[in-house]
């Protein structure tokens, strides 16, 4: 087998592991969404108001609504933790024999970002079929058309991650990222209210979310979900995920870090 | 229907394929089977109540396709059985129009007395039994002649209107009376009065007539008869998750095939209940457009189009999965709802 693949198995294996042995992982990263999906939403049934936007054709109940918005969630959330792991990873010295191995960086990277985008993907399933067994299902073609779109999303959600994980330096530093990073996105995106909801309350919180990268993320997953497609929300999500990609590479380059030097 | 498979093109046999795996799908797969070919051609007509007009919508592309003027504040309407009339309940124009469907134009006008708002036609297909709301009387019109056959004093407000599959009985439901009146039509005269709960609205003849069932809309309840006694048989209550009592409020209502189960409009509550009616149990409700008061069937009672009033739009209920697939904007205040297959 070629050293690529092989590291890639190995990679993607070693995140499929250490997901499985973290039971409470998997079954932390399915309550959060739920408790939205089941408690907040359900208090705020009535709350969305009336107007038919795409890909809906029709009304829809608010539990409905934030389901696309909870799968981005979900990835969002796997994004940080991979980069958590990288971090951890750093600390105990596992990443320095990662990172001398002698294929390219972009490869390594690559690789921990598939396996990380892998988990997430399973993550969202799990989360979606919990959902229908409450009733709140899709459109059945819609649970093949969103895989596509689930790749994007947890690529540049894990690109993010990955980035994050090159300049954050220590696990405590890490609090930081839930309260500057992961609750800007999520709250500052269409995942909980539709875009011209947040235009009502205030245009500069309107245009914030638009030019969120989740939200795009969010919408791609959205219109996936009724195999429907978003070509501006595809377009906005791999260039975010080109753009935390290539900064991650950068912030990964063993000159910047001294790695190599180190190693 | 088996010998009817037999006989699809290689399209139908593809929509029907996606049919059958998509049913429970709402808006995305709707969408797909939407553009591959019609089912059955058909047509829902739908009054609206504010703009005095008519929608026309086409039951294979769910889509408007005309739409014509009619008298003012138009309600309820009906075809003749062979669709080639449309009757028109114009309330504020104190008539019920006669329509071409093939051209919207009016071909005359009914004596109907004040304030028309629903009626429904004879079996015989010739006579017209209209509610007058503000004179209390149900109006008998022959539809040929044009001429009032009978009045009958029935009680203050009347609306709901029904006609019993034999043609012996016709009801009449009186909303500030609180009663359904029985009414002999070879006599023209009430036989019977039943109370039922605050504001009947809408009245049907079930299981070949065997049943009848009035809504009321502030008693939030569906009241069944036995026809041959007229004694109450059931009630029927609607509890909608999330929605205050007050806004439930039953109106429309129609029956499936082999009348197994009841779509109930629930007014502001903005859902349709699903009744089964044998056990008299609601199984589901579906969410619609604000302010839901009547509906109509497609030709194979596969769809349902429900008149959303306050959103101004018809929501499309797929029967099969209970699932609504599309709501399609109208006029304003749309309000009646009539099926005729495409000509």
């Amino acid at each position: 087998m070629s050293p690529y693949l092989t590291s890639l198995q190995a990679i993607v294996t070693r995140e499929a592991l250490r997901f499985i042995h973290q039971r409470e992982r998997f079954i932390a990263a399915l309550v959060r969404p739920l408790v939205w999906l089941l408690v907040f939403a359900a208090g705020f049934r009535a709350a969305l108001g009336l107007s038919i936007i795409p890909p809906y054709q029709t009304y829809i109940t608010y539990e409905t609504y934030i389901v696309p918005g909870l799968c981005g969630m979900i990835m969002l959330f796997n994004g940080m933790q991979s980069s958590l792991s990288l971090v951890y990873d750093r600390e105990m010295g596992s990443m320095k024999l990662l990172l001398t191995s002698p294929l390219p960086r972009w490869w390594l990277l690559f690789c921990k970002l598939a396996g990380s985008t892998a988990i997430s993907i399973l993550q969202v399933y799990a989360f979606l079929a919990i959902a229908a067994a409450f009733g709140i299902t899709m459109p059945a073609l819609g649970y093949l058309t969103v895989l596509p779109a689930l790749m994007v999303a947890g690529v540049m959600l894990g690109a993010l991650g990955l980035l994050l994980s090159s300049f954050i330096k220590q696990l405590e530093n890490f609090a930081g990222v839930m309260n500057f990073v992961i609750f800007p996105m999520f709250f500052l995106s269409s995942a909980l209210y539709p875009l011209w909801k947040m235009a009502e309350s205030s245009e500069l919180l309107h245009d914030i979310c638009a030019v969120n990268p989740f939200t795009h993320a969010v919408e791609l997953i959205r219109f996936a979900l009724y195999a429907d497609f978003n070509a501006m929300a595809l377009l906005w999500t791999v260039l975010a995920g080109a753009v935390f990609t290539a900064a991650a590479l950068w912030g990964y380059n063993p000159a910047r870090t001294g790695l190599a030097k180190r190693g | 229907m088996t010998h009817g498979i037999l006989r699809l093109t290689g399209v139908r046999r593809l929509r029907d394929l996606l049919h059958h795996c998509f049913k429970n799908t709402p808006a995305g797969g709707a969408a797909l089977l939407l553009s591959l070919a019609p089912a059955q051609g058909g047509e829902i007509w739908v009054t609206n109540e504010k703009d005095d007009t008519i929608s026309v919508i086409s039951t294979d592309t769910l889509e408007v396709i005309q739409t014509y003027e009619t008298g003012e504040r138009p309600r309820g309407v009906t075809f003749s059985q062979d669709y080639s009339r449309l009757f028109i309940a114009a309330s504020d124009s104190n008539a019920v129009q006669v329509m071409d469907p093939d051209t919207g134009k009016i071909l005359n006008d009914l004596p109907s007395g004040e304030d028309p708002e629903q009626f429904v036609l004879h079996p015989d297909d010739v006579h017209l039994y209209i509610a007058n709301e503000d004179d209390a009387i149900t109006t008998v019109v022959d539809t040929i002649s044009r001429k009032v056959v009978a009045q009958i004093d029935v009680g203050v407000e009347p609306e709901g209107m029904a006609v019993s599959p034999d043609g012996k009985i016709a009801i009449t439901t009186s909303e500030t009376t609180n009663m359904a009146h029985w009414i002999d039509t070879e006599t023209q005269e009430l036989f019977a009065n039943s109370l039922v709960d605050s504001r009947p609205r809408h009245a049907e003849f079930v299981k070949d007539g065997t049943e009848m069932w009035v809504s009321s809309e502030i008693g939030g309840t569906l009241t069944i008869f036995d026809t041959a006694t007229q004694a109450e048989k059931a009630k029927i209550g609607f509890e909608v998750q999330g929605v205050h009592p007050d806004r439930v409020q039953p109106v429309g209502f129609e029956l499936t095939t082999g009348d197994t189960h009841a779509f109930v409009a629930l007014g502001p509550s903005n859902h349709v209940a699903v009744v089964n009616a044998e056990t008299y149990e609601v199984e589901d409700y579906i969410l619609v457009g604000r302010r839901v008061w009547h509906m109509a069937f497609n030709g194979d009672r596969s769809q349902l189009f429900t008149t959303n009033g306050v959103s101004g739009d018809v929501t499309v209920i797929d029967v099969a999965s209970r699932k609504p697939i599309k709501s399609i904007k109208v006029g304003r205040f749309p309000w009646g709802a009539a099926y005729r297959p495409t000509p």
